[in-house]
């Protein structure tokens, strides 16, 4: 076992049960920070596949951003969080079945298909600058990348005005 | 290195644990937080294939940027869409919102 394996294992163990604590935690905002951690963990996933950039995007974009967001959300809401009692619906055994039979039919599923351990080929050096290239490149991604741009302009307008304070009503 | 279905395996346990965060809670951000668990585990997937299958390639690294603008997106509208709804309900728990329900 290689010490990148023993790093994979660790990262993986602390991941999945900073998830499980984020869906099973009464509390929403310590939910919101094992949520955190799990997001982490997946940066170092991508730290480990050789995509720094994304481990760095991450970072920025979901542990910088969408849960602090996310905080802020539980924040503004919080009068229901904690008095309520139970979190769960009545029915969170069907979800725990469902949850459990999904992951035994793809596990069964990856098990079935032999896969390589190894890479085809090492990563370039180049990598993120054909990764900047090809989204601006119309024979390559540049359509996919414009519509993601509209995407977020659209979100972002659309979050203003739906959350938008009328005063007169 | 590790093998290939490591990967895919710690994907699929994030992606059950998330899915059934979704189906289970009851408040309305920690449905989102589920999702955002189920979107992670789709990313490790898309970056897992493409560096051991096209690392020379950047469909794969192209995908998964998409999947991110997406996720950013998603949060952001659904986020503002329960402030408006706990402004106007006073509540965010999923079974008092039931004005459209039968």
């Amino acid at each position: 076992m290689t010490a990148m394996q023993i790093v994979f294992l660790i990262t993986a163990v602390v991941t999945l049960f900073a998830a499980f604590r984020t869906v099973t935690t009464p509390n929403l905002i310590h939910a919101a920070l094992w949520l955190i951690l799990a997001l982490a963990g997946v940066a170092v996933f991508y730290a480990l596949l050789n995509a720094n950039f994304f481990a760095v995007i991450q970072v920025v974009v979901y542990i910088g951003a969408i849960a602090i967001l996310m905080v802020f959300a539980i924040m503004l809401t919080r009068r229901e969080m904690r008095d309520r009692g139970k979190q769960t619906s009545g029915r969170w055994w069907w979800a725990a079945i469902l949850g459990a039979v999904f992951f035994a039919g793809v596990t069964w599923m990856i098990e079935a298909v032999a896969l390589p351990s190894q890479p085809t080929a090492a990563v370039p050096a180049s990598s993120i600058a054909d990764l900047g290239k090809a989204l601006v490149n119309p024979n390559g991604y540049v359509i996919p990348f414009e519509v993601a741009s509209v995407l977020l302009l659209a979100a972002l307008i659309g979050a203003v005005f739906v959350a938008w304070t009328r005063h007169n009503s | 290195m590790i093998p290939l279905n490591w990967y895919l395996i710690v994907a699929a346990a994030l992606f059950s644990i998330g899915l059934y965060g979704v189906l289970s809670r009851k408040n309305a951000v920690a449905i989102l937080m589920g999702v955002e668990l189920m979107l992670n585990a789709v990313n490790i997937n898309l970056l897992t294939f493409w560096r051991y299958r096209a690392p020379t390639t950047t469909a794969g690294m192209a995908f998964s940027v998409i999947v991110f603008a997406v996720a950013a997106a998603e949060v952001s509208v659904g986020l503002a869409l329960f402030i408006a709804v706990y402004r106007r309900f006073k509540t965010i728990v999923t079974d008092e919102i039931d004005l459209m329900k039968w």
